[in-house]
């Protein structure tokens, strides 16, 4: 078995003189649910297109299987595409669609009568097989998609923003049961979309896209602990990101200057010097407020606004001057965090390796 | 809009607001048609004009084999025709509709813009084309007389022969059933092109791309959801076509000189020169009968597939 269930090795992807993929380089494994998350125009679906064979790259390889594709066509590709707005066949049923690649592989009938119901099950849309397309909610037209590329048991399905016109309450429940579905068939998936909660949410893996190019592919724990760059930690979650400089180094730790305030961090990548202008990043459920100064590291500041979400609570606390940090406090409920009001002084604290210093 | 009507007052405001376009259909087009109707049953005067005497005679006369030839040819032009619109106009479309957008509207122009000329300009046009001495003529009888002349010379073979021979008579076009279809074509294929673009611009190329990833190649892509899905379009064409070309009676008066007779060269005449109204009208009235039945069946039959467009 090939290393990977698809690889792409300095793949690049010109319109004319616009590169929609930059010399990307990914290995996707076997079995597993792989997402490329980025901001709309990152070139997403283009990478897509390129694995699935409706472009061909204008330089790099494409790897399926540990075959190399080059200008294989579609349709001797062992993958198949649950497409952006599910692309369903107007003129055609729902047995009729799901059945389309099997009787394009010439199955015999009542083959494909006995797949057609078993993957209708799966996505339990049984009885619906009579129904066309526009009879059918979102929610029912995005599972007849699913179960016309999965019934075709490919080796990859690729999946464009496949929840993108589902509403917020249906994509939840669908996030789940394609993840289900996901671990059940054991297909690989590779699924794109622009919203992070959803990549985090589902995927073994994250590949974090901007402007053709991939910044980072790690698990999603990786990708929100460890951002690489300035890029993926405001792109992850939320994030407070800091300009400074840099005033010593010891040790993978660091003294950051940040307009006054002096931020200690402890996740210092290599090569970083004394007098570097740096950004900290620091979640701000990572950061703990006090009424009383818990160390000498602690940085006073001023409670400017205070948000009650529920959940949590959400201080802006102004640190210094011109600094102003989101702090999240979770609603314990039994006094473990302190709650503060308005313009009350606060001390600031976090584990030194909570505040992260990026270069780029 | 769609209630029900309940009160003689809601059925009095209906008739009220429908009345212009009523008393226009049955002042210019169903008192005609009854008129027409009943002047088939009626008869031939001495000297022209209707005798109001009832009979069938005209519509007996209608099964004589020459009228159902002219009947069989006049439909066999018509058919041809329109086939060759859709042979022609059918990837038109297609071209037309994959341009870039600042492109297409370009070409919609150029493919009407011969249209703005007299439709008799533009036969006439075409008899000046296909005539014996006209410019295709001079082209086979000098040009390429010539060219065969010169390559005899030049290689001797017996093929050469027949050749020369055949290039030194112009060739028969006008006045032939070929220069009638190939009029009507020419007359009537921006009403092909028209709906079927209509219809291809409608289609989701992605569609196309997704019958490509369940393994279908280009031909079964083509045959399974474009053709199906610009199937309205194609329909929508023929009859647009179709009909007038049955009908048809300049185009083939012109090109098709005095042996190329189609039904409306008939009706003409009976009308004109044999001022047999009554005759004419018969002729008229089941031609049209025809066309009826026959635009009805044609969309029924487009109907059952192309339903569930969405
Ligand atoms: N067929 C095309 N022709 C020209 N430019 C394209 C084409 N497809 C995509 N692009 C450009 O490539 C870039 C990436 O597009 P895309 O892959 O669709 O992004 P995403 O799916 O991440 O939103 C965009 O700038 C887009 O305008
Ligand atoms: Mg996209």
């Amino acid at each position: 078995m090939a290393e990977y269930a698809v690889e792409l090795r300095n793949v690049s992807k010109f319109f004319g003189s616009v590169a929609a993929v930059r010399n990307v380089t990914l290995g996707i494994r076997e079995g597993e649910f792989f997402s490329l998350l980025g901001p709309s125009g990152c070139g997403k679906t283009t990478t897509l297109r390129l694995i699935a064979g409706f472009e061909l790259p204008t330089a790099g390889e494409v790897y399926i299987g540990g075959e190399l594709q080059g200008d294989t066509p579609p349709y001797r590709r062992p993958v198949n595409t649950v497409f952006q707005n599910y692309a369903l066949f107007p003129h055609m049923t729902v047995y009729e669609n799901v059945a389309f690649g099997l009787r394009m592989r010439r199955l015999p009938e009542n083959e494909i009568r006995r797949q057609v119901h078993e993957a209708l099950e799966m996505v339990r849309l049984s009885g619906l097989e009579r129904r066309r397309p526009r009879e059918l909610s979102g929610g029912q037209q995005q599972r007849v998609a699913l179960a016309r590329a999965l019934v075709n048991r490919p080796r990859v399905l690729l999946l464009d923003e496949p929840l993108g016109a589902l509403d917020q309450k249906l994509r939840r429940a669908m996030q789940l049961e394609l993840k289900n579905l996901q671990q059940q068939v054991g297909i690989t998936f590779i699924y794109v979309t622009h919203d992070q909660e959803e990549a985090m949410t589902m995927s073994d893996r994250i590949a974090v896209m901007d402007q053709g190019a991939i910044l980072q592919v790690g698990t999603p724990a990786e990708i929100y602990e460890c951002p690489a760059s300035r890029f993926v930690a405001d792109f992850i979650g939320e994030t407070n990101l800091l300009e400074g400089k840099v005033v010593e180094v010891w040790d993978h730790h660091a003294l950051v200057l940040v307009d006054g305030a002096r931020m200690v961090c402890g996740a210092v990548p290599e090569g970083v010097r004394v007098g570097q202008r740096v950004t900290v990043a620091i979640r701000p459920e990572r950061i703990s407020l006090h009424a009383q100064p818990p160390g000498p590291l602690a940085i006073p500041g001023i409670v400017r606004d205070v948000v009650y979400t529920g959940a949590d609570i959400r201080y802006m606390v102004r640190m210094a001057d011109r600094v102003t940090v989101l702090v999240r406090s979770p609603n314990t409920g039994n006094g473990s965090t302190p709650h503060f009001l308005r313009n009350e002084t606060v001390y600031l604290s976090w584990r030194p390796e909570s505040a992260r210093l990026l270069v780029a | 809009m769609a209630q029900p009507l309940r009160t003689r007052r809601d059925l009095l405001r209906l008739l009220i607001l429908i009345s212009p376009s009523l008393l226009w259909l049955v002042i210019f087009f169903l008192l005609p048609l009854l008129l027409v109707f009943a002047i088939s049953f009626g008869q031939r005067g001495t000297y022209g004009g209707v005798q109001w005497t009832p009979t069938l005679a005209n519509y007996a006369r209608l099964l004589d084999p020459l009228y159902l030839r002219i009947f069989l040819r006049t439909l066999f032009i018509a058919g041809t025709a329109t086939v060759l619109c859709a042979l022609i106009g059918y990837p038109m479309a297609f071209f037309i509709a994959t341009r870039p957008a600042r492109w297409r509207n370009a070409f919609l122009l150029l493919l009407v813009i011969p249209f703005w000329t007299n439709f008799l300009v533009r036969m006439y046009a075409w008899l000046f084309l296909l005539r014996d001495n006209g410019p295709i003529n001079v082209l086979w009888t000098e040009g390429i007389h010539a060219a065969v002349a010169w390559l005899a010379a030049a290689i001797p073979a017996p093929f050469w022969e027949p050749l020369l021979q055949a290039t030194s008579t112009p060739l028969r076009l006008f006045g032939t059933d070929g220069a009638v279809i190939v009029g009507l074509v020419y007359a009537w294929l921006p009403d092909m092109v028209l709906p079927c673009y209509a219809a291809v611009e409608r289609l989701d190329p992605r569609l196309v791309e997704a019958a490509q990833d369940l393994y279908a190649t280009r031909v079964r892509a083509f045959l399974r959801v474009v053709l199906p899905l610009t199937r309205s379009g194609l329909i929508t064409g023929s009859v647009l076509v179709f009909v007038p070309c049955v009908g048809a009676y300049v185009t083939p008066d012109l090109l098709g000189g005095a042996r190329t007779v189609m039904i409306g060269n008939v009706i003409y005449s009976q009308f004109m020169m044999a001022r047999d109204y009554p005759f004419g009208s018969a002729l008229s009235f089941v031609l049209m009968a025809l066309m009826l039945v026959a635009t009805v069946a044609y969309f029924r039959l487009g109907g059952e597939g192309g339903r569930g467009r969405g």
